[in-house]
């Protein structure tokens, strides 16, 4: 079995995300239930469910904030059981959060400036000392940082307290700051909460635009089923922890355990 | 040219002090109150990289002084004094290794914060006063039951290696130091703290999870930021002891933490000149409020109601400082400078200063 999969992975190239078999308990609560994914390269996925059914534990245990009870996480064929959240990120996973959270009291640019730790290259005495190495890695960071900016279309924020933005900017702040760190997987947590039917359509367009550009998978939480079913080729759907349907949109639009879990059952 | 002019005026002011003090222009009182000042300033600018910088609150700033100045102080001792034998090195050495002897001090002072750095991972804000506190006081118990540095007694001899000093060039020394000190502290925290590298702090006091996720290893920016800070604590430490020549495990308590404290909020969290103007006024304070005829006209319209009432200024200076902190955390709970630099708020200041 094990020889198995190990000829197969070397047969094509290992899966961006591949979750075996987590579980993830919290005391009495098992927010997430033998949870299995696989995620290919460059796919768009959607994970939808309920209120409180574990979507958010899902990131949290990919993204290395709880290490999960049972079952194996493995990022680009490497497990990332033991990691801490910093090291998982430069593996290549990057996220953004329900409630956006940005760095308020520091400029757009450094916002995008700070997320480069991950490959600074430097250390105190070199920060300290503005030896050679450091100026030439400060150079082009700041260099790739208003690049990444300009892509964005955020140039002319660059000076401004990410506070001082609008919503639907600081949304595209922070997609922009996770994508900053190189990832191969960005995990998106409700990207259209909080947004207005307009922001919503401008989005959905910078989601695909992402998508093309970028070369990166997406994983994405949402409410929205309309973003969700525009967006995605493949659907997951949970409730109280456990998967209970998988498929296209059209598969899931129709599914009746999807309906059930929505809307209730008919027997009341 | 133009860029560097405040550079210039700081080291002409530098250079003028010591001058000053050589031709005895000012007399030793003013010394140590200009010494005082400077260490003052190391003091508020390392505790505001941890509790303005970073925003954990931590309570015990004077430990790791207390450290830096028993380290150095014995290692001044065994070097150049009498106290535990022949000195080890020969007096003409001193000048070179003096600074040595505060940056070891320093050093072990910044390998004991990791006491309050560890803990820091899990815990934050309140309980990390908590244990912050109870730092200071490990430190302070287990000095005061150290017999063979004085114990409770306190430690003295380290004036030796001044007196070694002296002897090599007649000049005001320890005010030398200070100055050198305070300009290394002040150099250091602003190259750090402006790096990205050292942005990381800011980045964990504004959203310690998105620090984390971001790719920012949040362990190792807390352990170096308190190590930093620390290590300056305890370079303040030695130079302060080896001014007054005495060290007594209760000088460095909590009262000496709280000092630092009220000098970090007085100035601004986060604010590098903000946590200079503040050392600078407070410690002013303290000289001027120590005046018994500052203080008696101060208070004439209170003592003119109550003629039986004498205050002494000793007394009544600390009733009237934390005053003013109250007045200053009611109307300005941001402290005198915000979490702004000098610079932000006299945008044309940027032209006449180069700190790289």
């Amino acid at each position: 079995m094990m020889a198995q999969t190990q000829t197969q992975a070397q047969a094509q190239p290992a899966p961006v995300l591949e979750i075996r078999e987590m579980t993830q308990r919290f005391g009495g609560l098992t927010a997430v239930n033998n949870f299995n994914v696989k995620l290919e390269k460059n796919q768009l996925t959607g994970l939808i469910g309920p209120n409180g059914a574990g979507k958010t534990t899902v990131f949290n245990l990919v993204s290395g904030f709880y290490q999960p009870s049972e079952g194996r996480i493995f990022v680009n064929g490497k497990p990332t059981a033991g990691l801490k959240p910093h090291k998982v990120t430069s593996l290549g996973v990057a996220r953004t959060f329900q409630n956006i959270r940005l760095w308020n009291d520091m400029t757009v640019l450094d916002n995008i400036r700070v997320a480069q730790h991950y490959w600074l290259g430097y250390g105190f005495f070199h920060s300290v000392f503005r030896s050679k190495h450091y100026l030439r890695r400060e150079a082009e960071i700041a260099a790739e940082a208003e690049e990444l900016l300009e892509v964005f279309n955020l140039q002319r924020f660059a000076g401004e307290l990410p506070k001082n933005l609008p919503y639907g900017i600081q949304r595209k702040l922070e997609i922009a700051r996770a994508l900053s760190t190189h990832p191969k997987l960005l995990l998106l947590d409700e990207p259209a909460a909080g947004l207005n039917s307009a922001d919503i359509h401008e989005l959905i367009r910078l989601i695909r635009w992402i998508h093309e550009r970028f070369d990166v998978s997406i994983w994405m939480i949402e409410h929205h089923m309309d973003v969700v079913m525009e967006l995605c080729s493949q659907i997951k759907v949970v409730d109280f922890g456990q998967t209970i349907a998988e498929g296209t949109p059209d598969e899931i639009r129709n599914h009746p355990a999807v309906i059930t879990a929505y809307l209730g059952d008919d027997k009341i | 040219m133009k860029k560097y002019s405040l550079n210039m005026l700081l080291l002409l002011f530098a250079i003028g002090l010591l001058f000053a003090a050589h031709f005895r222009v000012i007399d030793s009182y003013i010394q140590i109150v200009v010494m005082t000042v400077g260490i003052n300033i190391m003091m508020s600018t390392s505790l505001n990289l941890v509790n303005g910088n970073m925003g954990e609150f931590t309570c015990g700033h004077a430990a790791f002084m207390c450290v830096g100045a028993y380290v150095s102080s014995v290692l001044s001792v065994f070097c150049y004094g009498t106290k535990f034998g022949e000195p080890l090195l020969p007096a003409a050495s001193v000048v070179i290794v003096f600074p040595v002897i505060l940056l070891i001090g320093g050093a072990v002072a910044a390998v004991s914060s990791l006491l309050v750095s560890v803990p820091s991972f899990k815990t934050r804000d309140d309980y990390l006063a908590i244990i912050s506190i109870a730092v200071n006081y490990m430190i302070i118990s287990a000095l005061e039951n150290m017999d063979f540095i004085g114990g409770s007694r306190g430690f003295q001899g380290m004036k030796d290696t001044v007196w070694a000093m002296v002897d090599i060039f007649d000049g005001p020394w320890m005010m030398f130091w200070v100055i050198n000190f305070t300009f290394f502290t002040v150099w250091l925290i602003r190259r750090f703290i402006s790096s990205t590298y050292g942005k990381g702090v800011n980045a964990i006091c504004q959203d310690e999870v998105a620090a984390e996720i971001m790719s920012v290893n949040t362990n190792k920016i807390k352990i170096i930021n308190f190590m930093i800070a620390a290590g300056l604590a305890g370079c303040a430490g030695g130079l302060y002891a080896h001014i007054i020549g005495y060290v007594n495990p209760q000088s460095f308590n909590i009262l000496k933490s709280t000092e630092a404290m009220v000098m970090v909020y007085l100035g601004g969290m986060g604010s590098l000149s903000g946590a200079i103007i503040s050392a600078i006024i407070f410690t002013g304070l303290l000289e001027v409020l120590r005046s018994q005829a500052i203080v008696d006209g101060l208070l004439s319209p209170i003592t003119f109601m109550f003629p039986d009432w004498e205050p002494s200024a000793g007394v009544i200076k600390w009733v009237l400082i934390p005053l003013l902190l109250v007045i200053v955390m009611q109307f300005r709970p941001e402290g005198i400078m915000g979490n702004r630099e000098l610079s932000d708020v006299f945008p044309r200041l940027k032209k006449f200063y180069r700190f790289k």
